[in-house]
């Protein structure tokens, strides 16, 4: 295969957002367009995303985008961008729409509509009750949309590079000219040169020990990125789901509490009516996730160790379980050994999201500062970008509907931006940057082990820097930081071969993963108050007059520097967010 | 009153079948005697190995749930994720290989490229050329429900790996392929059924179809593969005559 390509629009990630951005780019015509993904397009973690995509439709009961913008800006805490909170709210009704169009098989009504059900946080009325606003296909509506959309790219022909690990962008004259990716088949770079390049290449849950994420979401290009002098926004802001299955982490659908489902104390007490009054065990994450940390911790947890809490599930009716639940079921059946339809499921907080990520504006332009100047010809969307839509803290069923409105709109923007602009060169040497962190991956001294350095740092971040945090935890984790990067640079990869080599693939990836960190503990540090998802237990409260703003990262030599942009506000004014 | 597992340890011999074509002429049996706990994946126990024994070892995975489908190889002779079976289920001894029927490239990754040919030749996505209404096309659940077990496919290739047809002529284009037909098929929006059917009909289509139930035993999605295959034959018959 040669090694130079060149290409209109360049998609990073071919998960939900990459191969929506896919689609809407390859409409515009005469615009080339091909997807680089480090994995098959199919194995992205948008498939694992269980319970619902969020939209306004009122198929079950009466529902407006308004509530829907309104919850999802009160779900962030407030530090939701409250323009892009409007537009979302109203432009993922079409999205959906779109989505049955191109024959995702939804759930159904009685009476053939898509089928929606109550999550986390959205609400009727401003606040009043809880809505069904969840369009579901079973437990896999994630699933759906993942294999829908790649269905669909098929139908276009559009032309994907699998199994490519993308170790750089190319910055020239302040505009992004393409991306220098990995062939894993090979061991060979490959420099791909484009007008426009949009990043879909999602989270970086790998950081903490107990997670929902995939082994491959490592943060990849929110690091490359962040070297280029990028800064990430908010990453301070790190959502745990409630309900991860004891100690392994994988997600039960926050849907098994929108189908009635029960939080309950190893008493049996149905705690969450104490936490959240109104909407009980469907609160947003941050406040059900930390409540459950304050039961454990008052000795109210479950179990030998009192280090769980209990899913209840055994009062739904055995069919509602096995029809609208099939998968979580199967999950705690065989990793847990328990059955949900009998038996109380042991579940603990897991890391599953990241709130910031790679700044952009409500058009998926990155950009490179407070002032939002745009990088020409770089976009993002998806989990790895921040639009600012999901503020301190994202609700359920938001991250599927971030992925199509935000994927279109990059797809659509990228293209438009593509067609209208010719090719800038390319740096001079431009894979030098990729081919010296692999030799340096290859030719370490070699007494480090990367798979230690990364449980290392897994741990030290789920006890410094997870649910709870208070500035000596966060200042013992930036030494942490410190030492894991220094043992870091001593790594060995025993596989020097070239073909299919996932040691070295790891080894990169956990370069990565430290970068992520380092940019969340010092965001963290730094903001001295409590907001959704980020809760420091010397700051409990929330305080608007000096934190109602988001925070820029930006790498700094080995260090890093902090700076903040204002919130863009709306008709909705902070107030205590209470359920 | 439910509790979670206690995490017992016990002693097991992997058995994992080598191949590295930078060094190797052809694949041999390579050894590890690892420490397992009872809540162990066999995913688990490969990534112990790759990690704390040898950083060679090569292998797909990703979600590590049984959902991405990397992650599928032949243990204990037969085919499943290495997510989804526990260390406590096998034996003291456990052997795994590549999935068989497609090149092996390294270890337990092989070359996935026939497979997803076989996929697209089917034509597996929606198609339907009539105007979309301003909002959904209405479908009852009944109607829903005719496909619904096969669109839970996670292009594992399990089923078409484990196909003794397939094993003999790789050109046959496979369960996997035939499942994401009859996905179309019997859905009641879909209009390209005949398109399908035609691409289905030829020679290396479904009548090459033995009914070994392999596929159905293999599908780790719980997919009754067989049965399908078996909806998209008569669907054939019947639109012939």
């Amino acid at each position: 295969m040669a090694r130079a390509h060149k290409y209109d629009v360049i998609v990073v990630g071919a998960g939900g957002a990459g191969l929506m951005a896919a689609r809407y780019a390859a409409q515009h015509p005469g615009v080339s367009v091909a997807v680089i993904s480090k994995l098959y397009p199919t194995r992205s973690h948008t498939g694992a995303a269980q319970g619902g995509v969020g939209a306004a439709l009122g198929n079950v009961s009466e529902d407006h985008p308004e509530w829907h913008a309104f919850d999802t800006i009160k779900g962030g805490d407030y530090l939701t961008d409250q323009d892009v909170a409007e537009m979302f709210a109203h432009e993922v009704v079409e999205a959906v729409y779109e989505l049955e169009h191109m024959g995702l098989p939804f759930s159904r009504t009685p009476d053939g509509k898509i089928a929606q059900r109550k999550f986390g946080g959205h609400t009727r009325e401003f606040g009043k009750s809880a809505v069904e606003r969840a369009c579901y296909a079973a437990d896999r509506t994630g699933h759906m949309i993942l294999q829908t959309l790649y269905q669909q790219s098929i139908k276009d022909n559009v032309v994907f590079f699998n199994e490519f690990h993308v170790l750089d962008i190319l910055i020239e004259g302040g505009e992004c000219v393409g991306v220098v990716a990995y062939e894993l088949a090979t061991g060979q770079l490959h420099t791909f040169h484009a007008k426009a390049t949009v990043i879909a290449s999602g989270g970086n849950g790998r950081m903490f020990k107990v997670t929902s994420n995939a082994h491959a979401l490592t943060g990849d290009l929110m690091s490359v990125v962040y070297r280029r002098g990028i800064p990430l926004e908010d990453p301070e802001f790190y959502q745990f789901h409630p309900t991860g299955l004891y100690k392994i982490g994988v997600l039960l659908t926050e849907g098994a509490r929108g189908e009635g489902g029960i939080l309950r104390n190893k008493d049996g007490e149905r705690f969450m009516e104490r936490y959240a009054p109104t909407i009980k065990d469907l609160a947003p994450r941050d406040m059900v996730s930390r409540a459950m940390y304050m039961e454990i911790r008052e000795g109210r947890g479950a179990g030998p160790d009192n280090d769980y809490i209990h899913l209840d599930l055994t009062h739904i009716d055995a069919h509602i379980i096995e029809t609208r639940l099939p998968d979580i079921t199967e999950f705690a059946r065989i990793y847990l050994g328990v059955d949900p339809v009998k038996e109380l499921v042991p579940i603990q907080p897991t890391a599953h999201y990241a709130m910031g990520g790679i700044p952009t504006t409500i058009n998926t332009e990155v950009i490179r500062d407070g002032d939002n100047t745009i990088v020409p010809g770089l976009y993002a969307a998806g989990e790895v970008a921040c639009a600012s839509l999901h503020g301190a803290n994202r609700l359920g069923t938001n991250s599927l509907g971030d992925l199509i409105v935000f994927g279109r709109r990059a797809g659509i923007y990228a293209a438009r931006y593509a067609a209208e602009t010719s090719y800038k060169d390319l740096p001079r040497d431009e894979q030098d940057f990729s081919r010296a962190l692999i030799d340096r991956a290859l030719n370490g001294p070699g007494w480090e082990r990367v798979s230690r350095i990364r449980q290392d740092l897994q741990e030290s971040m789920q006890d410094n820097a997870s649910v709870f945090r208070t500035e000596e935890t966060l200042t013992k984790q930036v030494e942490v930081l410190k030492e894991l990067k220094e043992r870091y640079q001593k790594i060995g990869v025993e596989d020097q071969g070239e073909q299919y080599n996932t040691e070295l693939m790891e080894a990169l990836e956990l370069g990565f993963l430290l970068d992520n960190a380092e940019a969340l503990v010092h965001a963290a540090l730094n903001r001295k108050e409590s907001r959704g998802a980020h809760s420091r237990e010397d700051f409990k409260e929330r305080d608007d007059e000096a934190w109602l703003k988001h925070t820029l990262v930006y790498k700094d030599g080995e260090g890093v520097r902090i700076d903040y942009k204002p919130v863009t506000l709306g008709k909705y004014e902070p107030k205590p967010r209470v359920y | 009153m439910a509790t979670a597992p206690a995490n017992l340890e016990r002693q097991i011999r992997v058995r994992i079948k080598r191949f590295n074509p930078e060094q190797d002429k052809r694949p041999y049996w390579a050894e590890y005697n690892v420490t397992a706990r009872t809540t162990d994946r066999v995913l688990d126990v490969l990534h112990q190995i790759k990690w704390e024994m040898d950083g060679t070892l090569s292998f797909r995975r990703s979600c590590a749930h049984g959902i991405c489908g990397s992650d599928a190889m032949l243990i204990n002779g037969v085919n499943r994720l290495a997510c989804k079976v526990l260390v406590k289920d096998l034996g003291d001894t456990i052997s795994v290989e590549p999935i068989r029927g497609l090149r092996v490239i390294k270890d337990m990754i092989v070359d996935m490229e026939p497979f997803f040919d076989s996929y697209k030749a089917v034509l597996p996505y929606f198609i339907n050329d009539t105007p979309a209404p301003s909002g959904e096309r209405y479908q009852s659940p009944e109607d829903r429900e005719i496909f619904d077990a096969t669109t839970k496919c996670i292009l594992c290739a399990a089923c078409t790996t484990s196909c003794p047809v397939f094993w003999a002529n790789g050109s046959y284009i496979g369960p996997a392929a035939i499942v994401n037909a009859h996905r179309f098929i019997f859905d009641s929006r879909d209009e390209g059924t005949a398109d399908r059917l035609e691409v289905l009909g030829k020679a290396n289509g479904l009548w090459r179809c033995r009914t070994a139930y392999n596929c159905t035993e293999a599908c780790p999605r719980g997919i009754p593969v067989t049965q399908a295959i078996e909806d998209v034959k008569r669907e054939l018959l019947w639109r012939r005559t």
